[in-house]
């Protein structure tokens, strides 16, 4: 029920994640087009099963912002099988844990379980991809709900200025607009919107089932079969046509706020999943803001080494920076974040950024740096190979985004770039009138800690 | 399925022994993939704090990373993060809790420098003061951020700020802008001691020899027995309700609750199971359930059963509107009231405890979990056989031990309550 990449650093990034290595993933289409990706496992007594569905806030037009996200929490919200309350009573019985997340390029559902369980999981979810009732009093309950999980949100100034630097940074891609939707768009959705995106998305032909973990192949190949081969393959969904035109003008945000701590935010425009600059991008990201996790969940606690940790938190100008870049369907935002040190001048953040990234574009990188990235990405790999929750969640999301054959070479790609591929794209992307730059400015400045 | 190689940690598959100086150390072999996990503790916290130097046992353990005698700051960076590892240490109220991640061909070379950092920290001038002005926008981030400042209040008027349960580990902006370098080398010669400390380890290891390396990295750690803490046991019989208003904000967020037992109390499993019932269960328990799904009052509300050693705290927390405050609170504590003067029937007790047994595969899956686990099992003493043990515990539990704790310790008239949120509407 939450949302993906939709405050501070995004939690969909990638970066430098490496590919599955041992990839025995058996992957079949079923007659109504559902996808499915079957990667059995046998070190715990667990399973996972995900299903994506090519639906999120890319998807959606000015006047149905959020609609992808609103839709997402109905489908907790029953079906006649499973009234209210049932469905999740159901798992949580069965030992399992459960949720689902709305990003842009996808609205995404799991369930892991004892591996002698998941069966639930197929039950519960081809039940609900059909079956949603989407019921009127319900939906005017969920409105307010949603309101208060914004709301939520908006008490966080971080969260402020990233939604205005998204919004300044495309001009007619749909990823300017926040997946949670814009307070208007909130407050005046009316469940037959809801009801037909529902109807529109969630047919077995616009998904992919992924399930990692305790099981064996063929059985579970026929569970799937069995619970979804029934359900009628849809219309095409219509293709989002939103093309961003090239950046022109470099965009400034300057967001003011009583609370005293003040943030620096700033987006380049950056290669998508499939482009052929991906890659170097991903090695770009690990050597400025070093290593992250893989995917949605963890990533590595320490991070002092990397060259904008370095330049701003040891030169005093912030506490805190990061880096984030993450693997979409279009060109989306690679954004660099710092919490000020007290009293610093935003501008000096700005200009000490800028020193690193034209570093950058003069020399590229070290080899030293490449092999730390490539060491890095194989323990992170390592890391997140041991849950299934993980697996199912890489596997599923590059099947969405780009490929299994993008995932599978992985490694090979990482390990083919070249300092001189950094310095391209550097030179490339990392351009004043490719950034939009945000400042979060306390009113207060002497309520400052000094 | 047939497959399956695994078996629950238990006495016959965890190497378990104690140096002579009094740490612990358990070990869990795992070769399913190449990584190695620790997690581990000291029984050193913030219980050590006094109240002018609250934030103490926090700063001393974020010191620990940033210089050692055999790895300055730089080397200790190079070290971790060249290698992808992690190697990190915090401080709780009763513990000072370190973990490394690793690829398996690196952990003997991480457990020498967890050695050094913990043993032989330097404490360095500059370094102290980078840690004091990061700590110090950590606090004012704090204090700008509702949930953590409706938390801080609910605890500060339960136990009082003076009180270790009640003061926050982290400090406050007064006692760590005064931290001397002094201070934190007195804290860590008197009361960093192996004596009760737990390293518990899971993954591509081999156990004798995870053993041998501990036993050359602490075994010859000797220090006096620190002295043990006194923890005064709080009770206020008033149920005050502090609301604090905050700039620029949109959103309230609400905490509510009071005094439950210590970790150690025979009724720490009946909590454990009501509360499950009461604001976790599925969609968050009852609390989900009314005040999300029937009534559409917040995006979360759950409940929290949190216990330490001496004492514990039964709470509920939500995020609401400010104008849906006063609503909100009522349904918690009716739900708080019917919980202990209803009987729960069967078919929903029996729900949690399906719950609470059937998910421990899943916190065992990974390397994390298994050395977490075998942690809290040795830093409680609870046998080796706990896993085992572990679903009769939650079982045991009836509907009365349910309706009991929750008329004892749920009392919605002896709940303190505390808002921080946009001003009254």
């Amino acid at each position: 029920m939450s949302i993906a990449g939709s405050a501070g650093p995004s939690p969909w990034r990638v970066g430098t994640e490496p590919a599955m290595q041992h990839l025995d993933v058996v992957s079949q289409t079923l007659p109504n087009g559902l996808q499915v990706l079957l990667r059995p496992s046998y070190r715990a007594p667990v399973a996972s099963f995900w299903i994506f569905y090519r639906v999120g806030s890319r998807n959606e037009f000015p006047g149905r912002t959020g609609i992808s996200h609103w839709v997402e929490h109905m489908l907790f919200k029953g079906t006649p099988r499973y009234p209210r309350g049932q469905f999740d009573k159901a798992v949580a019985r069965a030992g399992g844990v459960f949720n689902g997340m709305t990003g842009p390029d996808w609205t995404v559902y799991f369930e892991t379980l004892p591996a002698d369980r998941i069966e639930l999981a197929l039950r519960v979810e081809s039940d609900r991809m059909a079956n949603a009732v989407f019921d009127p009093a319900e939906t005017e309950l969920e409105r307010t709900v949603i309101l208060s999980e914004r709301e939520g949100s908006e008490n966080d100034p971080f969260y402020r200025l990233h939604e205005e630097v998204q919004a300044a940074a495309f001009l007619a891609h749909s990823y300017r607009n926040p997946i949670i939707g814009w307070p208007s768009d909130l407050h005046t959705l009316t469940r037959e919107a809801l009801y037909a995106h529902y109807r529109t998305y969630y047919t077995p032909n616009q998904a992919v089932v992924v399930v990692t973990g305790d099981f064996e192949p063929d059985a579970m190949l026929e569970g799937v079969a069995e619970h979804f081969g029934v359900l009628a393959a849809g219309p095409e969904a219509p293709s989002p046509a939103f093309v961003e035109p090239p950046a022109r003008a470099e965009r400034r945000v300057v967001l003011r706020g009583e609370e005293p701590t003040a943030y620096f935010l700033q987006g380049f425009q950056a290669p998508p999943a499939l482009h052929p600059d991906f890659f170097p991008f991903v090695v770009l990201d690990s050597v400025l803001g070093g290593a992250k996790g893989m995917g949605l969940f963890g990533g590595s606690a320490n991070n002092r080494s990397n060259r904008l940790y370095r330049a701003l938190v040891e030169q005093q100008l912030a506490v805190d920076t990061s880096s984030s870049f993450g693997p979409t369907l279009d060109p989306g935002l690679f954004t660099i974040s710092a919490t000020l040190a007290p009293a610093v001048d935003p501008q000096a953040v700005e200009a000490a950024i800028w020193a690193e990234l034209a570093a950058l574009q003069r020399t590229g990188v070290t080899d030293a740096e490449l092999q730390k990235a490539i060491k890095q990405t194989r323990a992170q790999f390592a890391y997140s190979s041991e849950s299934v929750t993980y697996e199912a969640y890489w596997l599923g999301f590059s099947q969405v985004v780009a490929s299994q054959q993008w995932l599978a070479d992985w490694n090979e790609q990482l390990l083919a770039v070249r300092s001189e591929d950094v310095q391209r794209v550097a030179q490339c992307y990392l351009q004043p009138e490719r950034q939009t730059v945000g400042y979060y400015v306390p009113l207060t400045e002497e309520s400052q800690p000094t | 399925m047939s497959r399956r190689l695994v078996a629950q940690p238990g006495p016959e598959t965890v190497l378990q022994t104690q140096l002579s100086n009094g740490l612990q150390l358990l070990v869990r072999e795992n070769h399913s993939s190449p990584v190695a996990v620790l997690h581990g503790a000291l029984r050193v916290g913030s219980v050590y704090d006094s109240p002018a130097q609250a934030g103490l046992a926090s700063f001393v353990a974020g010191m620990l990373t940033r210089g050692s005698e055999q790895y300055d700051y730089d080397r200790f960076n190079a070290a971790v993060e060249t290698i992808g590892a992690s190697l990190t240490v915090t401080a709780d109220t009763h513990s000072t809790d370190f973990s490394i991640t690793c690829l398996a061909e690196d952990f003997l070379g991480l457990l020498a420098l967890l050695a050094d950092s913990l043993r032989h920290p330097t404490f360095p001038d500059d370094q102290l003061e980078r840690l004091r002005r990061r700590r110090l926008v950590q606090l004012q981030e704090r204090e700008q951020d509702t949930a953590s400042v409706a938390t801080r209040h609910f605890y500060e008027a339960l136990f009082g700020r003076s009180h270790p349960y009640g003061q926050m580990n982290d400090g406050y902006p007064e006692t760590v802008a005064a931290f001397q370098r002094v201070d934190l080398t007195h804290f860590h010669a008197h009361h960093y001691s192996p004596q009760g400390a737990v390293l518990a380890v899971a993954g591509d290891v081999d156990p004798s020899q995870v053993a041998e390396v501990v036993e050359q990295c602490f075994g010859d750690w000797q220090t006096p027995t620190p002295a043990q803490p006194t923890i005064e046991r709080i009770r206020r019989t008033d149920a005050p309700c502090i609301r604090v208003a905050m700039a620029n904000k949109v959103q309230s967020d609400l905490v509510v609750g009071t005094y439950a037992v210590p970790r150690s109390d025979p009724a720490f499993y009946a909590l454990r199971v009501a509360n499950t019932l009461l604001g976790q269960f599925g969609m968050m328990g009852r609390l989900g359930e009314r005040v999300r799904e029937e009534e559409g009052l917040a995006y979360y509300c759950y409940s929290s059963f949190v216990a330490e050693q001496e004492d514990g705290v039964w709470l509920a927390a939500a995020g609401v509107p400010p104008t849906a405050v006063d609503a909100a609170l009522e349904s918690i504590l009716s739900e708080f009231e019917r919980l202990g003067t209803q009987p729960v029937p069967a078919d929903e007790l029996a729900d949690s405890q399906a719950y609470l047994t059937g998910v421990v595969p899943l916190t065992l899956e990974t390397n994390d979990g298994v050395a977490s686990t075998l942690l809290s099992i040795a830093w409680h003493n609870l046998g080796l056989d706990y896993l085992q043990r572990y679903p009769g515990l939650i079982y045991g539990v009836t509907p009365s031990d349910v309706q009991r704790v929750a008329a004892t310790y749920l009392d919605p008239r002896r709940c303190v309550r505390a808002i921080a949120g946009p001003e009254e509407p």
